[in-house]
């Protein structure tokens, strides 16, 4: 679906994309995690060819940007940096204007569908019984979904969506989650960036991690959901529990213990058997957040005064 | 595209508001001449107005004059500075481009649309002064004297004000072209308006200035008053060429350093 290779993008002296090989497979809901100013934009813009490449090669949907861009663009949807929107105008004239000034034709588009196209994307994302009103009195959560509805106008094949979630309640944040897994059943590519750990976690398939504009870390999810070889267990015979298991225990913190121990379940007859009362018991695993913060720096928004 | 762009310009409250207030102007000037009956010395600026007393039907060619100094540029500078910088802080441009739009297309739409503005209010002024002109003064189509004093018949006056208006409109399109090359350079339409408008003013200091003569014949402002040659009998044609010509060499190469400059930009906004 997306596929980069060795591609850099320099502005002066800054080199804001280093040597990226971005692999986004058919089907894939691809999560790409970093923190702000880490180049996850700036890697979507060259993607979508809204900036060109200083070296390096990419491929999307089998046509190489941005040479190619008009013949693959009309099946991308895309979220850039925030919706935006004429603030004079309504959400329905909007897309109206949006969907007059792409190309004529194609399956998904034309001007006799025009109309039940915008009110099936305003109904997908809840805005179904929008009104009149201009955008410019909408909620950013309205504008975001707006957004939405923009990208999906013409049923694209893959979704490019930069915080989609942004501005929206966690109510919200559900809906648009929902929306996008079954957009990705039907079988459409998703492909979002984001700083929201959780929010990636519960969507993605797949992930990737860019630091200071590298990819560090590119990987299916569930590969990430390794144990750790220790066992977390919380009762109210800590106590008990430690003297029993002297030389194992790693960490103590109130009724809880972190133990070395690679079976939680033989762990657990064997308290139990000791008469020592188990209020929870599981496996070690590593979560999301551990392993994006052991690969990424902090953001560029945190800048720190020099050692003296 | 170009017909989103236009529907974008008319469906625009500032669109109208400035055309308004071109056509509003003149107005006002041709309600003070009709209360006071005070009219410039022939000879004096602006042009025509002394004329106009005597006819009112020669009040659109006086309105044109009114307004082309300083009013109608401005217009032009604030809708072509807003071109492409406009979309880019309202955040647009990067949407129209992923729609997909060639950047070449819309930059075309953008020049097409500032193309319908420029003919739009210059018209709308020649007609609305028309209207004024002759409900304000008393008027006789059938006799209206040139400026080198033969009479023209009714024809001639509608032909020579149509020639009037699409001169003024193409002397336009050189400012134009510069705002909207400037806002290719820029996010911020402002900005772009304001260099335009410096461009201008320089422009016109320049043309008054005996010290610049050297370069006088290349100001794009420089031939803007030849239209007035079109109300002489005969009409004397070689400073509306050469202004036409100064024009066309402005919007050519502005309008090419503007396809160059956005065809390769880094869209950021």
């Amino acid at each position: 679906m997306i596929t980069t290779t060795a591609l850099t993008k320099r502005y002066g002296r800054i080199t804001a994309v280093n040597a990226v090989d971005l692999d986004v497979r058919e089907g894939d809901r691809y999560g790409l995690l970093g923190p702000n100013g880490s180049g996850k934009t700036t890697l979507l813009r060259l993607v979508l060819g809204l900036v060109y490449a200083t070296s390096g090669d990419i491929e999307l949907m089998g046509h190489r940007v941005p040479r190619q861009l008009g013949q693959v663009l009309p099946h991308v949807g895309a979220i850039v940096e925030g919706p935006s929107a004429y603030g004079h105008l309504s959400g329905r004239a909007n897309l109206a204007l949006l969907d007059a000034a792409g190309p004529l034709g194609g399956p998904h588009g034309g001007r006799r569908t025009r109309r039940s196209r915008i009110s099936a994307a305003l109904d997908r994302v809840g805005l179904g019984g929008i009104d009149d009103r201009p955008v410019k009195a909408y909620s950013l959560g309205m504008r975001q979904r707006l957004g939405l509805a923009g990208a999906l106008l013409r049923e694209p094949r893959l979704l490019v969506l930069d915080e989609p979630t942004n501005g929206l309640d966690p109510q919200g944040i559900r809906e648009v989650r929902d929306l996008l897994h079954e957009l990705n059943a039907a079988g459409t590519t998703v492909f979002l960036s984001s700083h929201q750990l959780a929010e990636v976690e519960q969507l993605c398939t797949r992930i990737g991690i860019v630091d200071r504009g590298a990819m560090v870390l590119q990987s299916d999810l569930a590969a990430l959901w390794t144990t750790t070889g220790r066992v977390v267990v919380i009762t109210p015979d800590v106590d008990r529990a430690a003297a029993l298991l002297d030389g194992q225990v790693e960490l103590r913190a109130g009724d809880r213990l972190v133990i070395r121990h690679a079976d939680a379940a033989t762990l657990a007859a064997h308290l139990v058997a000791q008469d020592v009362r188990v209020a929870e018991i599981h496996p070690e695993r590593r979560t999301l957040e551990e392993v994006v913060l052991a690969l990424t720096t902090s953001g560029a928004d945190r800048i720190d005064r020099p050692p003296p | 595209m170009i017909l989103v762009e236009l529907a974008k310009l008319g469906r625009r409250p500032r669109s109208w508001v400035s055309v308004g207030l071109l056509c509003g102007l003149p107005a006002l000037v041709a309600i003070f001449l009709a209360v006071t009956n005070l009219g410039p010395a022939p000879g004096e600026d602006p042009a025509f107005l002394s004329a106009v007393l005597a006819n009112g039907a020669l009040f659109p060619a006086a309105a044109l004059a009114i307004v082309l100094p300083i009013f109608l540029p401005v217009a032009v500078a604030v809708v072509g500075g807003d071109a492409i910088a406009g979309e880019a802080s309202s955040g647009m441009l990067r949407y129209l481009l992923l729609r997909p739009v060639g950047r070449t297309r819309l930059l075309v739409a953008k020049l097409v649309s500032l193309v319908a503005f420029v003919l739009v209010a210059v018209v709308a002024v020649a007609a609305s002064s028309y209207v004024v002109g002759v409900a304000l003064f008393p008027s006789d189509p059938t006799s209206t004297t040139s400026v080198s004093g033969a009479t023209l018949t009714t024809t001639e006056l509608v032909l020579r004000t149509g020639a009037a208006v699409i001169y003024v409109a193409v002397s336009m399109l050189g400012v134009g072209a510069i705002a909207v090359f400037l806002s290719t350079v820029t996010d911020s339409s402002l900005g772009a308006t304001f260099v335009a408008l410096a461009v201008l003013v320089a422009s016109q200091v320049f043309v008054t200035l005996d010290a610049s003569g050297a370069i006088r014949p290349y100001l794009p402002t420089r031939y803007w008053l030849a239209w007035i040659d079109l109300y002489r009998e005969p009409i004397l044609w070689r400073d509306i060429e050469r202004g036409l010509a100064i024009q066309a060499v402005y919007v050519g190469v502005f309008l090419a350093m503007a396809w160059a400059n956005f065809a390769t930009k880094d869209i950021k906004s």
